[in-house]
């Protein structure tokens, strides 16, 4: 049994390799006539940039993709060097109309690894385009054969089912070792080049163009890597949950609620509207953790497509305005934290091992609830100037501009925040990073759940023994065992009810329940089980 | 304001120390040889598990006894000077006290047994039984065979712990049945079953004769007085039950007895000290206990209650129904109200076991009115109020029971075996009782 995680641990770890390995293999070979096309489609007329753009890219030997990538922005950079020349010096020679007029040739260099991930996109030649599915055995078909023989011994490994935590605080990967660091910089390294320089991972999207193309019609983007990579390893780390749980049936329904709305609500929906000519929607992400849906490119796009579009819209704001609110007042923010919300199913299926990383100090807290609702404020006010603008066809909103504070939120905040910390950082703070002190919505889903929702873990009478495990294992770093020790209910805005407490608890003390408000918040002094007037004395308010 | 010094920084003397604060400003100092800050003895075994920390343990975080006026005093007491109100440190400081409260618990059993001091034997009741456990089985290599003596809470725990190394473990059991002395029998033996099945050498109905020591005068086996058998290990766990830490006060004046003698106000027989927690011993038991109570919630009480006392509001040590938890291995276990091994005389017992064998639930109740005594619960968890508020009600095992959906605490989605319970509770009784549907309104109303 034991030999075989070895074994399932060596293949997995082999695929990783190729998987990681194939951006550095294949050629890039840009033809001109794709040269043509691409230019056409962007409706690129400037000679400059034609030139520079042959010159760096047609009949080359074959690159690697760092080198392909560095020679078209080399070009794009010197097309604009040009310009800012000119501009320079009309600017100097008070020649407005003419300055004015070379702006239009530059490239945003935001654009730059797009570009250049298209012109790779139509470049790429060599082993990797010529054998994708066998790439894809090699990379995914590893990596997931690897990881189920690792994870599907446990069933055995384990023991009976019951709470298997043992070890966790003796193990390299689960106590902050140098197994945990590693995989932090894995991730922090693979959301960095996912988000900043997508061109340089365009290998895997040619693994997965076959897919994607029996899926939408089109070719795989490096989102569609990115989403294809999650539902997989979800899939597969709900596998580890199953066994771990096995015994836990709330585990067991929540861990395939998670895994439905993923794969077939974010992931496979939205493809199939491409493929039917509509906008691409995932039907569960509700605004504000949705920060761009009143984009105006979004907006724009939604009124344009007719009838579906308008539903999405409606859907989009009755979905945040009333469906949200309603269901965290009858079931708690759970409901979409840890039962809907792909960010929660990560956290829930990759990141359930390292949940007992969330700090449970007094001043994480504090942190916390400043951290999360300035992220609040910060989406609402980004969105406030967004429709502004939109409706009055202003450029700025309370001297905000809209294109800076989008683009701000997108890469503080929709980048950094949400995917570099929160997944890279996932083996030293926890599951939970972006869940706990990042997202909008969950801040918002906070507020009812607190003041005013059904949703609460009660807190069995007088016999929590203070042993710990309820808040070592909290995933959202809520100290429960303060409010266990004192017979008092848990009622925090920020639990997602994962129910991990009530799991782990030895003494069964704990229970997520949705009951009647009146008492949902109890402090007590004396527990239950002392002298009754004693209780009464000291408990009365 | 007074000067209230606490020995012991246990869930006995923090309670006291806490609630007094809560009612007045008085001086509190509490006194530990052990730590420096309050910990959860009973979830030392988590941390040898690697399910936790140390630091995990510690329910209060260490800012918590400044801002509370609570000083902290690493030291250990030698004895106690009541006549000048003072405590004798090692060391030879001194320290006084207007109030003294002993809340010093209890240490493990050890009855006499040849080579019980050897290196490798040890119980497991401090933080430095925990270090020691870590030094004498950090693994199987260095320890190829642990034998566990005593089945109690305790025994049972050190025996999960082991395991948890894949520590090859023989347990013996003085009792022919694992807890027989608490549990009755049908329980015990779904016990037993249970620990067979996580491959542990269970030893039913032998006793420890002797540990052997090696040239090092390290433990190398064990022998059982019944048989003579020697069993080789590396590390001995005496888990046969403690007794009230009192040696320290042998002449010290304060009455012992076999704990240190306390009345209902946990007074001791000398003005201003007290005692509470697992080394009290009361001079008659409380409702029906046991003079010692050695239970994380008793101690608990104790320091509710006589923080009243201390501040001015006289109270007696008045604890209302019994009830315990623990976990054995994988099933956990509660008890509300009464249940004995044997039920006791005009009592029944009303059983129930899952086909599964990891799930049971014994009844007391009085024969010829059925009026519900208490419950034991294995592998279900129930609700400690509506408990607590049906014996106050003096209910029947019949309303109970039909209102056992109630009293579900389970997780959401769990299987329910209330139907089952109620269909063999027919058979075997002639009723026709049916479970009533869960209400919210009934398990929120006050009784």
């Amino acid at each position: 049994m034991k030999a075989l995680t070895y074994l399932g641990l060596a293949i997995f770890l082999t695929g990783l390799t190729i998987f990681t390995g194939s951006i550095f293999l294949g050629g890039f070979n840009l033809q001109e006539a794709d040269l043509t096309t691409f230019l056409n489609d962007k409706g690129i007329e400037n000679e400059l940039l034609q030139t520079e753009l042959k010159s760096a890219l047609i009949d080359k030997e074959p690159m690697g993709i760092f080198d392909f990538s560095s020679s078209v922005r080399g070009a794009l950079q010197k097309n604009n060097d040009h310009f800012d020349s000119l501009i320079a010096e009309y600017d100097a020679a008070k020649e407005w109309d003419k300055k004015g007029a070379q702006y239009q040739y530059r490239i945003n260099e935001k654009d730059f690894r797009a570009m250049s991930f298209s012109l790779a996109k139509k470049a790429g030649v060599g082993f990797i385009v010529e054998n994708r599915g066998l790439m894809w055995l090699l990379t995914f078909g590893l990596g997931i054969l690897g990881a189920l023989l690792f994870i599907i011994p446990q069933l055995k490994l384990l023991g009976p089912k019951g709470i298997k935590n043992d070890g966790v605080y003796h193990s390299a990967a689960t106590n902050r070792g140098w197994i945990a660091w590693l995989v932090l910089i894995y991730l922090v390294a693979f959301y960095i080049v996912l988000y900043f320089m997508a061109d340089y991972v365009v290998n895997w999207t040619f693994i997965l163009d076959p897919i994607s193309n029996a899926l939408s019609g089109n070719d795989a983007s490096q989102w569609f890597v990115y989403g294809f990579l999650y539902c997989v390893i979800m899939t597969v780390m709900a596998v580890r949950m199953y066994i771990k749980y096995r015994h836990n049936k709330y585990q067991i329904v929540r861990t395939t609620s998670v895994l439905f709305f993923q794969i077939v609500i974010a992931f496979l929906i939205p493809e199939i509207m491409t493929s039917l000519n509509m906008p691409a929607y995932d039907f569960k992400n509700a605004f504000p953790l949705d920060y761009d849906f009143f984009f105006d490119w979004n907006l724009e796009s939604l009124i344009n497509s007719g009838g579906i579009g308008l539903f999405i819209l409606v859907w989009g704001i009755v979905l945040t305005l009333v469906i949200v609110p309603v269901m965290v007042y009858f079931f708690g923010k759970r409901w979409y934290c840890s039962w809907v919300c792909g960010c929660g199913g990560l956290a829930e299926t990759l990141g359930d091992g390292f949940r007992q990383h969330s700090s449970k100090k007094m001043i994480s807290w504090k942190l916390e609830r400043w951290l999360i609702h300035s992220v609040l404020v910060f989406s609402l006010v980004m969105t406030l100037v967004t429709l502004y603008c939109y409706f009055t066809g202003e450029s700025s909103f309370i001297g905000i501009p809209a294109d800076w504070i989008k683009n701000t939120y997108s890469v503080l905040i929709g980048a950094w925040f949400a995917g570099v910390i929160g997944t890279g950082f996932y083996p030293i703070f926890g599951n939970r990073v972006w869940c706990r002190f990042g997202c909008p919505l969950a801040a918002y889903l906070g507020f009812v759940q607190r003041f005013k929702s059904r949703f609460r873990i009660t807190t069995n009478g007088g016999q929590c023994i203070s042993c710990g495990n309820c808040s070592t294992y909290c995933e959202q770093g809520i100290d429960v065992r303060a409010y266990a020790q004192k017979g008092e209910n848990i009622v925090r805005s920020s639990c997602v009810g994962c129910g991990i407490c009530s799991a782990v608890c030895p003494r069964g003390v704990l229970k997520l329940e949705n009951g009647p408000l009146d008492g949902r918040i109890n402090p007590t002094d004396v527990l239950l089980g002392n002298d009754v007037d004693l209780m009464t004395l000291v408990n009365k308010k | 304001m007074k000067h209230i010094v606490i020995i012991g920084n246990g869930i006995s003397g923090v309670t006291v120390a806490r609630h007094i604060r809560k009612l007045s400003d008085h001086k509190i100092t509490i006194i530990s040889a052990e730590t420096d800050h309050f910990f959860s003895r009973t979830a030392l075994m988590y941390v040898y598990m690697g399910h936790m920390k140390f630091e995990h343990t510690k329910p209060y975080e260490n800012y918590f006894w400044k801002k509370n006026r609570i000083e902290l005093k690493r030291a250990f007491v030698e004895t106690v000077d009541h006549e000048n109100k003072q405590l004798l440190l090692s060391g030879g400081e001194k320290f006084a006290y207007d109030k003294l409260v002993l809340a010093v618990g209890s240490t493990p059993n050890k009855f006499g047994w040849p080579g019980q001091d050897l290196d490798g034997v040890q119980g497991l009741y401090s933080k430095q039984d925990l270090d020691k456990l870590e030094a004498n089985a950090p693994n199987n290599k260095a320890c190829n065979r642990a034998v566990i003596v005593g089945g109690g809470l305790i025994g049972i725990e050190m025996v999960e712990m082991l395991l948890s190394r894949k520590i090859p473990v023989t347990f013996l059991v003085r009792e022919n049945n694992f807890w027989n002395g608490v549990l009755p029998i049908s329980e015990s033996q779904m016990l037993n079953r249970h620990i067979k099945s996580h491959h542990v050498d269970l030893r039913l109905g032998f006793n420890l004769d002797s540990i052997l020591a090696d040239k090092n005068g390290r433990a190398r086996a064990v022998t059982i007085k019944e048989t003579g058998e020697e069993i080789p290990c590396n590390v001995v766990g005496l888990t046969a039950g403690v007794s009230p830490n009192v040696a320290f006060l042998k002449d010290s004046g304060i009455e012992l007895g076999r704990g240190i003698k306390v009345n209902p106000m946990l007074e001791t027989n000398i003005k201003d000290v007290y005692a509470i927690g697992d080394c009290a011993e009361q001079h008659e038991g409380i409702n029906g206990r046991r003079p010692i109570e050695a239970v994380w919630y008793t101690g608990r009480m104790m320091g509710e209650a006589l923080a009243q006392t201390l501040c001015d509001n006289p109270t007696p040590y008045n604890p209302g129904h019994w009830f315990n938890s623990a976990k054995f291995m994988d099933i956990e276990y509660q008890t509300y109200g009464w249940v004995f091994s044997n039920p006791k005389e005009g009592n029944t017992h009303f059983h129930w076991i899952h086909k599964d064998d990891d799930k049971c639930i014994t009844i007391e109740m009085e024969e010829s009115t059925r009026k519900f005594i208490g419950i034991n619960n294995f592998g279900i968890r129930l609700r400690h109020e509506l408990f607590d508020r049906w014996l106050t009600e003096g209910q029947s095992t019949d309303y109970v029971l039909e209102h056992l959906k109630d009293a579900n605490f389970d997780p959401e989605f769990y299987s329910h075996y209330e139907k089952d319970i109620l269909s063999a509770y027919n058979n075997k009784y002639g009723t026709a009782i049916q479970p009533k549907k869960k209400s919210w309104k009934r398990i929120f109303s006050k009784a």
